[in-house]
Parts: C-alpha cells; sequence; structure tokens
C-alpha cells in the first residue's frame, strides 16, 4: 500500500466516503470519483493514491477513467462555476455570443479558471431547460433568456 | 406519512383507499418545482406558503409540488383545482392576489393567464397548445407530487404492475407489448416486446435491466420531466419489464446534469423499497428486482447501449462491436435489456389499458404517442405529447404556436445529433418512425429545434459535426478522423475558406463515416450535413461560391449597416454596441462602421424600427 500521504490534504472525507460504501468493486470506481470530487471540489492525486490502496483500483485505471468523462478534474476549481450552455436551442438562440461576452469578462477561455480562483468557466451541452435558451449557471442559479449585456452584472453578484 | 408494507396486489388497493378516504378535498395550487424552479418558482412556493400561513388558510388549501406542466415558455407555471386555472410567470408578488381572488373568491386573475400566443383563457384546455395534443404518457407530470408515494398511488400508480406480476405470465406480458407495437423512444426505434425476448431468452444465470436515462440529445428534456415529474411510472414500467425479462438486478443510469431527477428518482426508489415494491418477493409473486441508481459524469456516447455498459462497469466509456448483443452479452457478460426512460413510462399505460387501445393510438408504423421537446425559434417553448403520425405543423404550428418576431419557418432539427433538419416542404408530413427516417433524419429522443429564416444551415451542420467531433471517443478511426475532416471542412466553408468540390468531399467522407463507424455515433453523425446538403444546398453553394452567408450569422461572409431611410435616430442601437462601431447624431441616420464591427448583431436585435440590416 503506497504511502503517500500529504500533510495538506485530509483523508477523513476519503476515508467515510470508502466506509459508507457497500461496493468498492472496480465496477463502482464512477461513483466513487463522484463522491470523492463531490467531497473535495477536484479529485487530489495523494486522495487517489490513498483510495487506491484501499480499494486495490489501480491509479493507471483512476486516471483512464477520469481523462475519458469530462465531469471529472484534477485541479481545484475556481470559487464559483459559470456554465454556458451551448446545445442545440441555445445555440440556435446566439448561445455563441453569450460564451465569447463571459469569456471577454472574465479575460479567460472556457475549460479555464481565473487567476483569482473566483470563477471557473464551462461550456456544457443542455442543461434540460432549452426553454430558457440561451442558458447559463452560476453554481446553483440559473439564467435564462440571456443577452449578451447582461452578462457583467450577473457576475458581479459573485464574489 | 407512514408507509405500509405493500405484500399483496390488496395491500396497495388497501393503501389507495386509505389515501382516497384521508384525503380532505381541498382546493389545491398545483406548482410546478422542477423545470420552473430555474425562473423563481421556489420563491413562488415560499410566498404561498407564508402568505396562506399568516392569513391562517393553511388547512383550507393545499400546495402540491409538482412537475411539470409542459408550457415552460411560460414558467413558473401553477394550475389551480378545482377551478382549473394555470397561470404562468408567476412572481410572488402576485400571491396576495391569487389568494384573495382565485383562491377565496374563484375569479381567475387575468394578467397571469395570457400566453405568448396572445390567449387569455384562464382553463388549459382552451389552449390551443393543450388542445392539439394528447397527454397520456405525461397525463400525471404536473398533477401528483412526484416525492410523495402516496401522491402517485392515489392517481393509480403500481396497479399494472400488480396485475402483471399476479395475473400474467412473463411471456404474456412480452405478447401485450410486443403487439401493442410499442418501439423504443431512445433512438433506433426496435419494438421493445421483441427486445424483451431476446433477453428472455438469452441464457445466463443473472439478467439485468437497464433504464437509460441519459438524455444525451443537446435540445431534449422529456425523459428528465418524466424522472422529475413522475419517477414511480418509471420505476413500475421497470418492475414490469425486469419480471417479463426475468432480471433481479437493474439500473438508472441518469445524466448529472439532471440533479433534480436524480433527487427525485432516488426518493421514489427508497419509497418503494420501503414498502416492498422493490426488494424480494414483490407482490407476492415470488419475483425479487431492485434498483440501484448512477450518475453519467458527462460523455454523451455513454447514452449509446455498450458505452453505458462499459460506463456501469466502471470503465472508459467506450462501445464495443455488436453482435454479440446487450440482450445476450451484456453487464458484466450477462444478458441485459435496456430501455429508454420514455419507453418504460408507456409499460404500465400498455398493461393498464391494453394493447389493442395503445395500438389505436399512432400509425401503423408507429404506435402510441411521442414526446417532444420543443424549442428554438417558436413561441411556445416546452414538453408536447401528439400521436405518432401527427404532422410538423402540428407541432410548430398549432401547437407551438408558430415562429415568435414574425419570422418565418425554415426547418425542424429532429433527432439530434443523429438526427435531421427537416424542411418546410414537409410541414404536412406525418412524423413516424419511417417517414423520419425517408428524410434523412431520424425522430430519435423527441428533441425538435424549430430554425427561423435566420438560422444558417452550415453553420448548423458545423455544429452538430463539432459536437459529435468532440464526443466522439476516438475507438474507431472513421469517426474519430473522418469527423474531424468534416468539422474542418465545414468550418472553413463558414469562414468564407470554402472551395468548390467540398459538397462532394462532404457527402463522400459521410458515406466512409457512416459506414466504417462501430457505433451509432459515428454511424448517424453525417445526418446533420447530409440533410442540409439536400434540403438546402444553395446554401452551402452561396457560402462557397458567392462568399455570402444568406441567413446573416456567419460572421466572415456578412456585413451590418443601417438603412437610412429606416433609422429614427433612437441611439438604442450606439448604447448596445460593445466595441463602439456605431456612430449618429440625434435626428441623423446612425452608421456602422465596418472596420470596427465585430458582427454580434446586438444593434439588429435591439432596433425597434428594423432598420439594421444583414447581407
Ligand atoms: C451516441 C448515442 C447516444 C445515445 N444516447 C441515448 C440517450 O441519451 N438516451 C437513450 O435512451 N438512448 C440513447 N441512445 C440509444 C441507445 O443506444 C439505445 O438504443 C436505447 O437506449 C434503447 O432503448 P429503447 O429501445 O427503449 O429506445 C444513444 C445511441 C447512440 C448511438
Ligand atoms: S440546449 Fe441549452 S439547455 Fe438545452
Amino acid at each position: 500500500m503506497p504511502k503517500t500521504q500529504s500533510p495538506a490534504i485530509d483523508l477523513g472525507p476519503a476515508e467515510k466516503i470508502l466506509s459508507e460504501m457497500k461496493n468498492t468493486e472496480p465496477d463502482s470506481l464512477i461513483p466513487i470519483l463522484q463522491k470523492l470530487q463531490e467531497a473535495y471540489g477536484y479529485l487530489p492525486v495523494p486522495v487517489l493514491k490513498w483510495v487506491s490502496g484501499q480499494t486495490g483500483i489501480p491509479t493507471s485505471r483512476m486516471h483512464g477513467v477520469i481523462t475519458f468523462y469530462t465531469q471529472f478534474h484534477t485541479k481545484p476549481h475556481g470559487r464559483h462555476t459559470v456554465r454556458i450552455c451551448e446545445g442545440t436551442a441555445c445555440h440556435v438562440k446566439g448561445s455563441p455570443r453569450i460564451s465569447e461576452r463571459i469569456s471577454k469578462e472574465l479575460e479567460i477561455e472556457p475549460g479555464a479558471t481565473t487567476k483569482d480562483m473566483r470563477f471557473t468557466f464551462e461550456i456544457v451541452a443542455c442543461m434540460g431547460t432549452c426553454f430558457l435558451a440561451p442558458v447559463m449557471m452560476v453554481d446553483e442559479d440559473y439564467y435564462g433568456q440571456l443577452k449578451p449585456d447582461k452578462i457583467k452584472s450577473i457576475l458581479e453578484k459573485y464574489e | 406519512m407512514t408507509y405500509p408494507v405493500i405484500a399483496y396486489p390488496d395491500d396497495l388497493e388497501i393503501f389507495r383507499k386509505r389515501i382516497t378516504a384521508e384525503k380532505v378535498s381541498r382546493k389545491q395550487i398545483l406548482l410546478c418545482m422542477t423545470g420552473c424552479r430555474a425562473l423563481g418558482a421556489e420563491e413562488v412556493g415560499k410566498a404561498f406558503h407564508e402568505k396562506l400561513r399568516m392569513a391562517g388558510l393553511e388547512e383550507e388549501f393545499e400546495i402540491i409540488e409538482t412537475g411539470c406542466h409542459g408550457q415552460c415558455s411560460r414558467a413558473p407555471v401553477l394550475l389551480i383545482e378545482p377551478e382549473h386555472f394555470l397561470y404562468g410567470g408567476v412572481s410572488p408578488d402576485d400571491v396576495d392576489e391569487i389568494i384573495e381572488k382565485t383562491l377565496k373568491g374563484g375569479l381567475p386573475v387575468a394578467r397571469l393567464c395570457a400566453d405568448a400566443d396572445g390567449n387569455t383563457t384562464a382553463d388549459p384546455d382552451e389552449l390551443p397548445f393543450f388542445q392539439h395534443q394528447s397527454k397520456e404518457v405525461l397525463k400525471n407530470c404536473g398533477r401528483v407530487d412526484p416525492r410523495k408515494l402516496e401522491s402517485a398511488v392515489a392517481a393509480g400508480a403500481y396497479q399494472a404492475a400488480a396485475r402483471a406480476l399476479t395475473k400474467m405470465s412473463p411471456e404474456e406480458i412480452i405478447d401485450e407489448v410486443l403487439n401493442s407495437g410499442l418501439r423504443g423512444r431512445g433512438g433506433a426505434g426496435f419494438l421493445t416486446g421483441q427486445k424483451w425476448r431476446f433477453c428472455r431468452r438469452a441464457e445466463g444465470e443473472q439478467k439485468y435491466l437497464i433504464c437509460n436515462a441519459d438524455e444525451g440529445d443537446p435540445g431534449a428534456f422529456m425523459d428528465r420531466a418524466l424522472l422529475e415529474g413522475n419517477p414511480h411510472q418509471i420505476i413500475e414500467g421497470m418492475i414490469i419489464a425486469a419480471f417479463a425479462i426475468g432480471a433481479s438486478r437493474g439500473f438508472i443510469y441518469v445524466r448529472a446534469e439532471y440533479p433534480i431527477a436524480v433527487e427525485h428518482i432516488t426518493i421514489a426508489s427508497e419509497q418503494a423499497r420501503a414498502c416492498g415494491l422493490l426488494g424480494k418477493n414483490i407482490f407476492g409473486s415470488g419475483f425479487s428486482f431492485d434498483i440501484e441508481i448512477r450518475m453519467g459524469a458527462g460523455a454523451f456516447v455513454c447514452g449509446e447501449e455498450t458505452a453505458l455498459i462499459a460506463s456501469l462497469e466502471g470503465e472508459r466509456g467506450m462501445p464495443s462491436p455488436r453482435p454479440p448483443f446487450p440482450a445476450v452479452k451484456g453487464f458484466k457478460g450477462m444478458p441485459t435489456n435496456i430501455n429508454n426512460v420514455e419507453t418504460l413510462a408507456n409499460v404500465p399505460l400498455i398493461i393498464e389499458k391494453g394493447k389493442t387501445w395503445f395500438s389505436a393510438i399512432g400509425t401503423p408504423d408507429g404506435r402510441g404517442t411521442k414526446i417532444f421537446a420543443l424549442a428554438g425559434k417558436v413561441i411556445n417553448t416546452g414538453l408536447v405529447e401528439v400521436p405518432l403520425g401527427a404532422t410538423l405543423r402540428r407541432i410548430v404550428f398549432d401547437i407551438g404556436g408558430g415562429i415568435p418576431g414574425g419570422r418565418t419557418f425554415k426547418a425542424a432539427q429532429i433527432g439530434g445529433p443523429s438526427g435531421g433538419c427537416i424542411p418546410d416542404e414537409f410541414l404536412d408530413l406525418p412524423l413516424d418512425y419511417e417517414s423520419v427516417k425517408e428524410l434523412g433524419a431520424i425522430i430519435g429522443s423527441g428533441g425538435l429545434i424549430v430554425m427561423d429564416d435566420r438560422t444558417c444551415m452550415v453553420d448548423m451542420a458545423r455544429f452538430f459535426l463539432d459536437f459529435v467531433q468532440k464526443e466522439s471517443c476516438g475507438k474507431c478511426v472513421p469517426c474519430r478522423v473522418g469527423t474531424q475532416h468534416m468539422v474542418n471542412l465545414l468550418t472553413d466553408i463558414c469562414s468564407g475558406r470554402g472551395r468548390p468540390g467540398d459538397i462532394k468531399k462532404l457527402e463522400d467522407l459521410s458515406g466512409v463515416v457512416k459506414k466504417g463507424s462501430l457505433c451509432g455515433l459515428g454511424q448517424t453523425a453525417p445526418n446533420p450535413v447530409l440533410t442540409t446538403i439536400r434540403y438546402f444546398r444553395k446554401e452551402y453553394e452561396a457560402h462557397i461560391n458567392d462568399g455570402r452567408c444568406p441567413a446573416g450569422v456567419c460572421k466572415n461572409l456578412i456585413e451590418y449597416s443601417i438603412i437610412a431611410e429606416a433609422c429614427r435616430a433612437c441611439g438604442k442601437c450606439i448604447k448596445v454596441c460593445s466595441v463602439d462601431a456605431i456612430r449618429g447624431e440625434k435626428k441623423t441616420p446612425h452608421i456602422i462602421n465596418p472596420a470596427l464591427c465585430i458582427r454580434c448583431g446586438e444593434c439588429m436585435d435591439v432596433c425597434p424600427f428594423d432598420a439594421v440590416a444583414v447581407k
């Protein structure tokens, strides 16, 4: 079992997650990663190594899975996550213009995090609220029927 | 409420009677607390609770938090019974008036009745949006409280399952579903009964049933609404399907982007388990079945059956060649049946009302109803359920209310990334599986995006190809490399670098990608390109030969200008322009400087006099 515990990272949440899961076989790898990410906000490598030691799931397999699914990330996210939908309905209703404006306001490209760790900016394909198109979410809040000139004031609400 | 143990069908009936008897007849406020949450339904609900409590009226009126009523363009939406008034665009400020006027006085609040079509009736049954629909599968969505088992049971939930498990044999159930003509609602449209029979007859000590709730088509949200609005209907469908094929374990694979759906289906499965509707010896039939809920992790290809199974096994979601089909060798190498959410939602109805009832709806090729998610450039967006065989005109114009802003209908995109664009000449064609296929599209999951004359079809083709290219898992070359070449060609055309011969190249590549790809993702990826070439070739040619985007979308090919005669010098465009490209004084027509203009189109949207032109 690899002993790579980083002093900066608390393994408590990971221990709790594993002990609460009925099944920690390899077929539960995705639920395990989802729970870890929910607890830590991202997937810290030392935690993955520790989980690998506990479950016997090789870290190489974990990385294969992490890189395949867009949901997983191994770097910390900003304090807030801005998600702009570029699904079909939103595209037809002008979402590219909205994401251009967000990029301009935040001075980052989609997929990146601002230097001050305030925002992470992501593009997603459909949130299932197509009737609000074009839509974006900041954390859990929806904003629909967007116009580029509304973006600035929306982002200002999040510190 | 404490839930009884439901060990036999009689227990269900006793429970149902108890709920009905305990129910005091009160006025009900049925407030959508799912999709409408995005526009403030929670605040409206809070205001109702608070104000009714303050007025001491809590006992008199019942607030029921429901799923989607369908008319999402009016969110937040609520229905008041027994008056049967549907209100839209409700804010917390309206609550006092609703209490006074409607709950106490029985009168409608006219302001909240107006829909985008200009109708002002309070009764939804008089709105064309609802009149032209046939709500069967969605019937209880918006009626029941999805977080309460008793609400579903009062509406008849689990009666079909009780009957199926105790009065029918698995083969009889399969025959009933097969002869009803139900076809899969998730993509390929395979006969559901046939699929079940393959799985039932396959050898294996353990069989699995998977509910595909990945809803990957970007523009479809009916599975979301079903899971959120009436999750017990899906669980009931799964119990019947599992009994028919002999599966003792089930999974629901649901998109992580749908947190409310995950929450509601989790609650529903816990309740069902607590009563014995899931678990051992369901309804005393000796049949045992339980469900595990798994969340997707953001990969479109995982909606494909074999990729979904790989994902459930904790692997990268890569598809594998079929055969062997999952019915023979699926999850953990065992026979596995995969059905879409809407397919499963149809199953209790077929058992309850019978195959004859079901097959009388729709066309010989497509029996029953289909839910379409209506979005894009259409007045009434929302969820629409019509018999298969309904025309596009009925959906887009009679129900959808037509195109906003006085613009014209150009095409409807059906079936998402595997589908295609259907132009106006087919507005009167009955939509069923085969008719849509002949046009080069698919019914698919039922995403239906309406496009007007300001949508560029080449840009749409590029959009979809870009989407599938990014979502291609990379396992097979035709899909990974072929779609990339197609994206490059389409991007060139959209940015003015198209060359004569590009259309032919796209068609040739389409053939290769379709034939050579491993799974449905690649096999259908060229459809949006092929249909747009088929119906909108002139638009491709205008881009390539004349350097023109007729719809005024592709930035490198367009120029905005202000028509001096139409401009009233109001200054709105100047304000909205983010790059100060518009100049003008009071009383003199404004002018756009093309060198500064970034062609965002904001000025055109904001101009009240249609004075901004694009060419
Ligand atoms: C790339 C790709 C994505 C798919 N995504 C979904 C999906 O999100 N939901 C779904 O039900 N079916 C999806 N399908 C279709 C499924 O593979 C499968 O046909 C369907 O779930 C079977 O259920 P049905 O017979 O009830 O329609 C997809 C297929 C492909 C090729
Ligand atoms: S396309 Fe944007 S929410 Fe569906």
